[in-house]
């Protein structure tokens, strides 16, 4: 097997966040000059402060800073302040359930063959707040094929670690710990489905869910769960924390749809974090953007019932 | 030492400016004074704290009566202030919801007031507070005479109103609103024991 090792030097280390963020320009610009690096606009340096050329993308310390993961703790900023003793070397992932090939691997067999891509996505909680992010990852379809799962995997199921000891929120025992979450397996293996490892070219943080998180662009961000432990195929429908909790508040598919409103807000438009204390909140879009890509796989379900 | 006379001097204003600093706090993350900033969600963050800070006020107002039975009649002089600050706190979580979360999109806030039972119940508490503020001027009490006291009972529905407002925002963890509840729980229950006490 290659075991392609990660590169020594990563790219966040060559290329400061805001060449970073405005990389279009920088291509758009070389491609119009034709000629010298040298005349780049986004390479000079000169323009420092500008917080976001590309305004799209949030910046790291807004995507690091304003986390959902109870598993730390309920406030936006636990997960920063306390993922600090959150251990993910080594780690390892339980394959499991209806699929030739199960056991137990390494976090680098299960990355290791595979080339990390960037994916930058809109991404949509269910609060009605919305960031974009540029996640490192590869689609988990890649990943799951390796396993073989067979005809009887009719679901992809996910867990989250579960280490009370350097997770303080799962002391307290809010949600029903382990985290779990759960794709039919035609969304598993969609291929905007992305397994990420990283966000702005660096490893993803303790608080955006280090080492291996999923990431589905159109469903709202409970789905994408964080610091995957296990992942099993399975034939029947895998118990989902949120809306095993509360089914009137969170469905099992909880794609992104501004037509269908959480029971005790709407959820027609959204917050997008890091626009100030000004922006209106803008139109939420259905499938949160990506209805082109994954409409398909919902026709003829009825989303107002099965939201 | 604490005397009475400190108290009479002193003690309107020390609770003035006790009342002032949640809001000024808030003031200086808004213009993000030194270390201070309102995170990456300034809106919310605004939201939750002028909402806190005023259910906090409420159940102050509440405690100064009980309280009074202890220490002696002296405190009760602040209680129309600290009744007018939680109006203050709960007006300006309205405003800022009305100005700075829905930017005037009435036809949204409608919708929300109708549909969204927490959003329901928190309006109909500022509501409830409204007419208290209004009257609690020295001229109005003097013109509703015995009337006033009966109109002003309404803080206790105004409260609850609050507090349930709060336990219906809350997504999943509900120590935090059930701890206001409890409180409130105590408030109104030691005026209820005395009324049968002194039967």
């Amino acid at each position: 097997m290659l075991i392609r090792q990660k590169p020594v030097i990563r790219s966040f280390q060559i290329t400061p966040e805001h060449n970073y963020l405005n990389r279009r320009d920088f291509i758009g610009s070389t491609a119009l000059a034709g000629t010298s690096l040298l005349f780049a606009p986004g390479c000079a340096g000169a323009d420092d402060k500008t917080p976001a050329a590309n305004p799209e993308v949030n910046s790291f310390e807004d995507i690091t800073r304003y986390n959902n993961f109870y598993e730390f703790g309920l406030d936006k900023e636990d997960p920063a302040k306390l993922s600090g003793a959150f251990n993910t070397s080594p780690w390892s992932v339980t394959i499991d359930g209806e699929a030739e090939i199960t056991g137990k691997f390494n976090f680098e067999d299960i990355i290791g063959p595979h080339a990390i891509e960037e994916r930058i996505y809109r991404f949509r909680c269910v609060e009605a707040w919305s960031m974009v992010v540029p996640w490192n990852g590869i689609s988990l379809s890649n990943v799951l094929q390796r396993f073989k799962p067979t005809s009887k995997a009719k679901f992809v199921a996910f867990e989250t670690v579960y280490r009370p000891a350097e997770m303080p929120g799962q002391r307290r025992g809010v949600l029903d710990f382990p985290y779990r979450e759960g794709l039919t397996i035609a969304e598993a293996m969609h291929p905007l489905t992305l397994l990420a490892t990283g966000l702005y070219g660096v490893d993803l943080p303790g608080q955006n869910g280090a080492p291996l998180r999923l990431i589905v662009p159109w469903k709202y961000g409970f789905k994408s769960i964080k610091s995957i432990v296990r992942i099993s195929f399975t034939e029947t429908r895998p118990y989902t924390t949120w809306s095993d909790a509360m089914p009137a508040e969170y469905g099992f598919y909880a794609n992104v749809n501004p037509e269908v409103d959480h029971p005790r807000w709407s959820q027609a438009r959204e917050r997008r974090i890091g626009s100030g204390l000004f922006a209106k909140k803008q139109p939420t879009l259905m499938f949160n953007g990506y209805g082109d890509e994954v409409a398909s796989l919902y026709t003829g379900l009825d989303l107002t019932r099965h939201f | 030492m604490i005397t009475p006379l400190i108290i009479k001097r002193f003690g309107k204003l020390a609770v003035f400016i006790a009342c002032c600093a949640p809001l000024l706090w808030l003031i200086l993350k808004i213009f993000a004074v030194g270390p201070l900033q309102l995170g990456p969600n300034p809106i919310e963050n605004i939201q939750d704290t002028l909402g806190i800070w005023g259910l906090r006020m409420l159940c102050a107002t509440l405690a100064l009566t009980p309280l009074t039975w202890v220490t002696g009649p002296s405190l009760i002089r602040f209680r129309r202030m600290l009744g007018l600050f939680a109006f203050t706190y709960c007006g300006l979580h309205f405003l800022n919801y009305l100005i700075l979360d829905q930017t005037f999109d009435f036809a949204a806030i409608i919708e929300d007031i109708l549909k969204r039972p927490f959003i329901t119940i928190g309006f109909l508490g500022l509501l409830t507070m409204t007419p208290l503020a209004i009257t609690s001027t020295n001229n109005w009490r003097r013109k509703l005479g015995r009337h006033w006291k009966h109109l002003h009972r309404l803080v206790y529905l105004t409260v609850i109103l609050a507090c349930w407002h709060f336990y219906w925002q809350v997504k999943k963890d509900l120590m935090e609103p059930l701890i206001y509840c409890l409180i409130i729980a105590v408030l109104l229950g030691l005026r209820i024991w005395r009324i049968y006490r002194h039967k």
